[in-house]
């Protein structure tokens, strides 16, 4: 019996896991969301303790543990890469072919990075290079992150 | 600590797929090495902690489905989803609680489900994780940050791959051992810059378990009992661009609870060898540097001066680390019986000569967002 498994192949059964969900973004993304899409603009929020601008905004500080959902701020479509990488694997669920790459952008009036993508004259990137955000046409927005197309080289 | 030890670890040799074992084989078979590692029977295992991912599995509710495995009918079962060390954090704390002597389990099968999904899964489904982001691509953000930082360079990080799968090769458990030239890291596959095919950590299929004890287990098991002196867990923001990735700052205020907690005052000295979590090459100097054995950005340094070598004053992942196998979750458990075989001086050819005081190290989430740092001796 010890070598039973050598002359066999263990069997496999093939299966999937597909669970349909529905996220509400609530109130908080519904303001940012919802502003990409009607407005073309990118909402933030401000910490009333330590002053902090968020983007995407929170509905509170994880370090001050208070509201922040109480002072918004419009955020300029322009910023500054902070780190990025380009990906060169290709993966079902990336929403462009590679290469293309991630970045942490901080935008212009924010206290933290924001992860989006760049497509676009990848031999320019590097940390410290100014972005911009490419929005979708108007027609084509659906409040959703890639309302945002990719942020362009400066 | 209140006179807690390790007294039984196992785990199972990691392979990149193993076809003729399911999850509850590597349990049951892990549990079963463990129980007898510590010289105890079933019966003398007051509670049970198993620790699995869902997405990883498959199955909901994935750690209940392992409990006849594990050998936990009829007791007190309880389930952590992450790293082994918090789960093995968890049943130290279950011991202190009464609850007697605690087995704490982990497994994954990285070979049934597909790991890319898996890790895109951790990241917000509203903001990131319609970006396509995945474990890879976010370490490769933080691998830049600290290149634009401190200067540290790609070949920084191969050394530290050409280590460790040097070291994997006195580890039977390993699944990388290799004999590798920086060139060969370099060279390797281009995933997301900097991070090349071997500068990861590969898939594993993997278990292993712990048996954690109080004074009292301690008296009734027939092992080498390994200290637990102090062990803390701290954890920072959830979205990547919240946090100074080249900041290991989640990581230093975890290693300063350890320490206190084992009245190590400079861990430079105090420690004989370090087990930590390099799922990813660049993440070993970064952790050095958190863990207080270095200044901001000198984690190269420790490796260029030999310091975290096999031969070296602390040798560093011995075992091979993460990067020699990745059985997710399990790695950071596998840490734990690594640094407990060192201190039992049952490492084999990979034996760190002498080693008293050792150090183990788990991540949970992208970048190492949260850490959990065990310091670890054979004298009380």
């Amino acid at each position: 019996m010890e070598n039973w498994l050598d002359s066999v192949t263990p069997l496999t059964l093939e299966g999937q896991i597909a669970v349909p969900y529905t996220w509400w973004v609530g109130e908080t993304g519904s303001r940012f969301l919802i502003a990409l899409r009607d407005e073309g603009k990118i909402l933030g929020n401000r910490c009333p303790s330590c002053g902090t601008v968020y983007v995407p905004p929170r509905k509170n500080c994880g370090r001050c543990y208070v509201d922040t959902d109480v002072a918004w701020v419009t955020l300029g479509s322009e910023g500054t890469v902070r780190s990025h990488t380009i990906v060169r694997f290709s993966f079902p669920l990336q929403p462009a072919p590679p290469p293309f790459a991630y970045a942490l952008i901080r935008l212009d009036g924010a206290d933290v990075g924001l992860l989006h993508l760049i497509k676009h004259d990848l031999e320019r990137l590097k940390t410290g290079v100014r972005v911009r955000a490419r929005f979708r046409p108007a027609s084509e927005r659906r409040g959703h992150i890639l309302d945002i197309d990719c942020f362009e080289i400066i | 600590m209140d006179n807690l030890a390790v007294v039984g670890v196992a785990q199972t040799p990691f392979e990149r797929c193993k076809p003729d074992q399911t999850v509850f084989d590597l349990v049951y078979e892990t549990v079963r090495n463990a129980i007898d590692d510590a010289g105890l029977m079933p019966a003398d295992i007051g509670n049970v902690v198993t620790v699995s991912n869902d997405f990883i599995d498959g199955r909901t509710i994935s750690s209940m489905a392992v409990g006849d495995a594990a050998g936990a009918h009829d007791k007190n079962i309880s389930t952590v989803e992450g790293d082994g060390t918090f789960g093995a954090f968890y049943g130290a704390m279950r011991t202190l609680g009464g609850l007697g002597t605690t087995l704490v389990v982990a497994h994954a099968k990285g070979s049934e489900g597909d790991v890319r999904y898996v890790t895109n899964g951790m990241f917000d489904p509203v903001y990131h994780r319609l970006l396509g982001i995945e474990a890879v691509g976010a370490a490769a953000l933080q691998a830049r940050a600290i290149m634009d930082r401190y200067g540290l360079t790609e070949s920084d990080f191969a050394k530290v791959s050409v280590k460790n799968h040097g070291n994997a090769r006195h580890n039977p458990c390993a699944q990388l051992p290799m004999a590798l030239t920086v060139d060969d890291v370099l060279q390797s596959e281009a995933l997301a810059d900097p991070i090349k095919r071997l500068d990861c950590s590969p898939v594993s299929d993997g278990a292993a378990a712990v048996v954690i004890a109080d004074a009292e287990g301690v008296r009734k098991a027939r092992s080498r009992p390994v200290w637990i002196r102090g062990v803390a867990h701290c954890a920072e923001a959830y979205f990547l661009g919240d946090r100074d990735l080249s900041d290991p700052a989640a990581l230093r205020e975890a290693a300063r609870r350890a320490y206190a907690m084992a009245g190590i005052t400079h861990p430079m000295g105090a420690i004989d060898v370090v087990e930590l979590y390099d799922a990813f090459s660049y993440m070993e100097p970064l952790w050095l540097e958190g863990l207080g054995f270095c200044g901001p950005g000198e984690g190269g340094k420790l490796l260029d001066q030999g310091v975290t070598t096999m031969n070296g004053a602390m040798p560093v992942n011995p075992s091979g680390g993460v990067l020699s196998a990745h059985a997710m979750l399990v790695a950071g458990l596998a840490r734990i019986v690594e640094a407990v075989l060192q201190l039992r001086g049952s490492a084999g050819f990979r034996q760190v000569p002498g080693a008293k005081t050792a150090l183990a190290h788990g991540i949970n989430g992208p970048c190492g967002q949260s850490h959990c740092v065990w310091v670890l001796s054979n004298e009380q």
